[in-house]
């Protein structure tokens, strides 16, 4: 086996992981923002200054640190390391966490930006909130956010390469292997991947905004 | 029996009174057109009739039926004001089409989703009030696709869908185009002929003068003069209502 295929296959193992993470994170964390959102949004002070208050420490601190504490906290705090047998799972709760916070903010500028106009319009028909929410907000609430979402999204590819801090073997781990018996370029050849990656989900969000593009907001 | 009564109805921003002591009713088939300038209380009058707004106190009733008074709490619940809503059907100034459904689709969303009768009898009927408002034709449009004046004209047919007892309007062809205004009110005056109750917010003073049964001039959230059209447009007895009248005229 050259040694071209030998890296290529080690990467794509990794690159496999990152997928997982990449994927398992959008599973959990694009339905859990927007229960954050409605708990934001709650007339219930105490729901939604606790909400606003947790999304202000996600979003005001770094990725890294919360991936390495969410890793070690159990283990310093309680004698108990639940997660050192299993750091994909350590790494893939932050993720969700994380991204559920941001993603809860870009669904609540979203939800914002729709005129009053449009729930009025619901409520002088009879209909209910859900029915507003769900027959005639959500739809347009979607158009609106698909731009930020997909920045936030193939962000979320880029930022799977930081759960190497708690040694997740995705692919720049894979590549640091190489690098440490003196092979570099594999590290470069990671972005590749990551480009590849990045390069499919903007065409799939250029289609989808096209998709949306019948009807105007 | 008059359809529709108004008591004493009153409402507060804060400390700020919008309505005062308004009082009013309406018989089957009556035309009422309400003017004034702005910040009278119209636009907020309207949204008290529509429940957009809950009015602090006074009586609202239909037919014999007493639905709404500001004093008791068992008028306040979800289900009474949804309830109450359906008595009414009301059109924007801003249209407020829902633009990811076409013009048969606005029409249809609430008779569907309130289970109003046959998915194909809804159909029917949306098509038949399309057709009403002179829109055969542009039932597939989205409303991107459609002038003010349509998208309007769709608004009113969406606004009808549920049979409400009163249409109301607020302002209907002020955000529209002068060219576009006269096909909406062409329509509004034809639902006059066909004997529908109407409450009617505008700018348009000869429409108002021409189409209405009854007037009522608002200033300081109070009604200021109420009467037939040319006693309040050709011999108007308030001081204030001659000089809105005036101002209007001069513009």
């Amino acid at each position: 086996m050259g040694q071209f295929t030998e890296v290529t296959l080690s990467l794509l193992n990794g690159f496999l992981t990152t997928v997982e993470l990449f994927a398992l994170t959008l599973i959990f964390s694009l339905p859990l923002g927007l229960l954050l959102t409605f708990g934001s949004k709650s007339k219930f002070k105490p729901l939604s200054l606790t909400v606003r208050f947790f999304i202000w420490i996600i979003r005001g601190t770094p990725l890294m640190l919360q991936i390495l504490v969410v890793f070690f906290a159990p283990g310093i705090l309680f004698g108990n390391p639940i997660f050192a047998g299993n750091r994909f799972l350590a790494a893939l709760i932050t993720f969700v966490i994380n991204y559920a916070c941001y993603f809860s903010e870009i669904y609540r500028g979203g939800i914002e930006s729709i005129s009053v106009g449009q729930y009025e319009a619901g409520l002088v028909l009879g209909l209910d909130k859900r029915q507003i929410f769900a027959k005639i907000i959500l739809m347009q609430v979607v158009k609106r956010i698909l731009p930020p979402m997909s920045n936030e999204i193939i962000t979320l590819v880029k930022d799977t390469s930081l759960v190497r801090v708690i040694a997740v073997a995705e692919i720049i781990r894979a590549a640091e292997k190489f690098a440490a018996k003196g092979l570099i370029w594999p590290l470069f050849y990671t972005g590749a991947f990551y480009l590849a990656f990045s390069g499919l989900l903007t065409i799939l969000f250029g289609k989808l905004e096209k998709k949306l593009d019948y009807y105007r907001i | 029996m008059s359809l529709l009564k108004i008591e004493a109805l009153s409402k507060k921003y804060g400390r700020v009174p919008i309505l005062r002591n308004i009082g009013f009713s309406l018989e089957k088939g009556e035309v009422l057109s309400i003017i004034g300038s702005s910040g009278s209380g119209k636009t907020t009058l309207l949204r008290c009739i529509n429940f957009l707004e809950l009015a602090d106190s006074g009586k609202i009733s239909v037919g014999s039926e007493l639905i709404y008074d500001g004093e008791d709490k068992r008028f306040r619940t979800e289900t009474q004001i949804r309830k109450n809503r359906l008595h009414f059907g009301l059109v924007f100034q801003s249209f407020n089409l829902f633009p990811q459904y076409n013009a048969i689709e606005n029409v249809m969303l609430a008779p569907k989703l309130l289970k109003a009768g046959k998915e194909k009898d809804i159909e029917e009927f949306a098509a038949s009030l399309l057709e009403k408002v002179g829109l055969s034709g542009k039932e597939k449009n989205y409303p991107c696709q459609l002038s003010g004046g349509q998208q309007q004209r769709v608004a009113i047919a969406r606004a009808l869908a549920l049979s409400p007892d009163i249409l109301c309007f607020d302002e209907p062809t002020s955000a529209l185009d002068p060219e576009l205004t006269g096909e909406v009110l062409e329509v509004i005056r034809d639902l006059k002929n066909k004997d529908r109750t109407m409450i009617i917010v505008t700018h348009e003073m000869n429409f108002a003068r021409n189409i209405s049964d009854k007037v009522i001039f608002m200033s300081d959230g109070q009604i200021e003069e109420e009467g037939q059209p040319d006693e309040i447009f050709v011999r108007p007895k308030s001081e204030k209502t001659a000089h809105f009248l005036q101002i209007i005229s001069e513009k």
